[in-house]
């Protein structure tokens, strides 16, 4: 059991929280490792705050309960520290991933004292750098990659561009800024 | 060969059904199985399958339809969940007794008070007595092999009984996970060719199918209909020996785990089996002998089966996730309890309603299930008429 890392994802209806953790799961899975990636649904409204959930292992996962106690989070919003216990159960040993504008010194004191690991990125401006729209999903995905160590970074960006390669065959130019928004992701994450 | 992927429970269905490609598909959508239809229509338009796709206004429609479409001779899936099943309720019973070989995928969800999409049981459980032949699966990987075997214990002469595959609704159907998958070749062999003898559009050969019955022979028919029923339990068998042979994976009525010399049973059906194998591995690793009994098959019910598996355990945990508001626990208690009476299977058993609208089950759960059961069977501790695993109070 020692093998399994266990996330949790918090978002709002439309920003892709879940489409993050099954993209997650995926490219996890292409470099050999078991994975579970799930939803928790309730009513679906736009904006309104989901969750969503990826068991990574080396081993068959059986368990069909939703995680209680993740190894990391990632907060794909983060208007939603204000209303969402986003650190609950979260494991000190593992660490949080906050999508924000803000400096830490700012984001920390909302944590409820949490004591492990707290890195930011600012997904909006990687995102219109790289892409010229709001996806704040391409660059969490890569700096949750990066924190949680569940894969190496060369292999994930060489599994994306495959994986991406293949989704973008028409659009070559889509995939470029992909690519750009993972890179410089793993760059901008701190 | 295998391919190893990752899918949803709902994406691996589909997957079957494009490798099966059935003649006719009558679908409504309804949450959370709207995607297998979803699917079928776009592996459709993508020419990947030559199945007619039948949109139709309600499921009473869907049933009807799929009905007609089997009374004709076509292979007929739908798929379906909570109150959309509800709302096919008296043509569910005519395509059973018709005997007509359809196959319903059937995402479960619980049947409204309170208004809710998540996993439950209520919905299939409700249409227990309507004749089909009921399988449930733990996994995406279940799902996909069951709706496998589906049409090959639905078809056979010994069977023509209408067949539902049951998954957990969200909990598996949304979940993306790791699979093995067949080749489309050794699946298209297995599944075969649908050559029904009567049906009617056959040349001369008019028939009737679905006329009034008067008393004089409306019984025999259903007696033929129950018999029909008792027989497909030896047809589930072989065709899930013949699955195997292809597949390497293993198929029954139940699914032991760690069950032969375990002296405390849970006993449940679905996704909440993988979270009790967990729990069960811990619990052995603390010297607790804890056993799994996962009910695969419900319909028919192989009681004789199922109690004899628990005859040397201390106690057992029968877990429902389905209200009969009987005021005596849930439709797999009442049922596993009776065929224990039956084949004087002594040990204590409780039966514990969980998971409703898709209240979440953990291995902490389950594990205190367990405990519950070695204080039943040590402690002589008693239980109310059947309680509710992890109830806010």
């Amino acid at each position: 059991m020692a093998t399994l890392t266990e996330i949790r994802w918090h978002g709002r209806g439309g920003q892709g929280a879940k489409t993050a953790a099954l993209l997650l799961a995926d490219v996890a899975f292409n470099t050999g490792k078991y994975v579970q990636g799930f939803p928790e649904y309730g009513p679906e409204r736009m904006g309104a705050p989901i969750t969503a959930y990826d068991r990574i292992s080396d081993q068959e996962i059986r368990v069909h309960s939703n995680i209680y106690e993740p190894d990391y989070v990632a907060v794909v919003d983060d208007t939603l520290l204000h209303g969402v216990d986003v650190t609950k159960g979260l494991k000190e040993s593992g660490g949080i991933l906050i999508n924000t504008d803000k400096p830490k010194e700012e984001i920390i004191p909302l944590l409820k004292g949490y004591k492990g690991k707290v890195y930011i990125i600012d997904a909006h401006k990687v995102s219109m750098e790289t892409m010229g729209k709001y996806f704040p999903n391409t660059p969490m995905l890569a700096a949750m990659v990066k924190i949680s160590g569940v894969m190496d970074t060369e292999v994930f960006l060489k599994e994306m561009e495959a994986s991406l390669a293949h989704k973008f065959a028409k659009k070559p130019e889509v995939l470029a800024g992909n690519m750009a928004a993972l890179k410089l992701a793993l760059e901008e994450v701190h | 060969m295998a391919i190893r992927t990752r899918m949803s429970g709902n994406e691996a269905l589909a997957e079957a059904i494009r490798q099966i490609n059935p003649d006719v598909m009558p679908a409504f959508p309804i949450t959370p199985s709207t995607e297998i239809p979803q699917f079928v229509s776009t592996m459709i338009a993508n020419g990947q399958i030559d199945t007619e796709f039948i949109p139709v206004e309600s499921e009473h429609s869907s049933m009807s339809a799929a009905i007609g479409a089997s009374a004709a001779g076509a292979r007929t899936l739908t798929a379906t969940s909570s109150a959309g099943l509800a709302y096919m309720w008296e043509v569910v019973y005519v395509a059973a007794s018709s005997r007509l070989p359809i196959v319903m995928d059937v995402v479960n969800r619980g049947l409204t008070g309170p208004l809710n999409i998540n996993a439950e049981h209520s919905d299939s459980m409700g249409a227990r007595d309507s004749g089909w032949i009921q399988i449930y699966a733990e996994n995406n990987q279940e799902a996909y092999d069951n709706m496998l075997q589906a049409y090959r214990i639905a078809e056979h002469p010994d069977v023509h009984l209408p067949v539902m595959i049951c998954q957990d609704g969200f909990i598996t159907s949304h979940a993306v996970e790791s699979i093995s998958l067949l080749e489309d070749e050794p699946v298209k062999k297995f599944v075969g060719t649908y050559e029904p003898e009567h049906f009617l559009l056959k040349e001369n050969e008019p028939m009737a199918v679905g006329p009034y019955a008067v008393s004089n022979y409306c019984m025999e028919a259903k007696k033929a209909q129950a018999e029909a029923m008792i027989r497909s339990k030896q047809v589930i068998l072989d065709v899930a020996k013949e699955f195997a042979e292809m597949s390497g994976r293993t198929y029954g009525f139940y699914e032991g785990y760690q069950l032969e010399d375990a002296d405390y049973v849970v006993v449940a059906i679905g996704s909440v089996c993988g979270t009790a194998k967990d729990a069960i591995d811990q619990l052995r690793a603390k010297g607790m002998k804890a056993g799994l009994m996962k009910v695969r098959v419900f319909r028919p019910f192989p009681g004789e089966e199922f109690a004899e598996a628990l005859r040397n355990c201390k106690a057992v945990a029968i877990m429902d996730r389905a209200e009969s508001y009987s005021g005596q626990g849930g439709p797999l208690g009442a049922e596993l309890m009776a065929a224990m009476y039956r084949a004087k299977v002594q040990a204590e058993a409780v039966n514990i309603m969980y998971g409703l609208s898709g209240r979440d089950v953990r291995v902490e759960d389950i594990e205190k299930v367990f405990a519950d059961l070695q204080d039943m069977a040590e402690n002589g501790k008693t239980f109310a008429q059947y309680p509710y695993l992890g109830l806010r109070e």
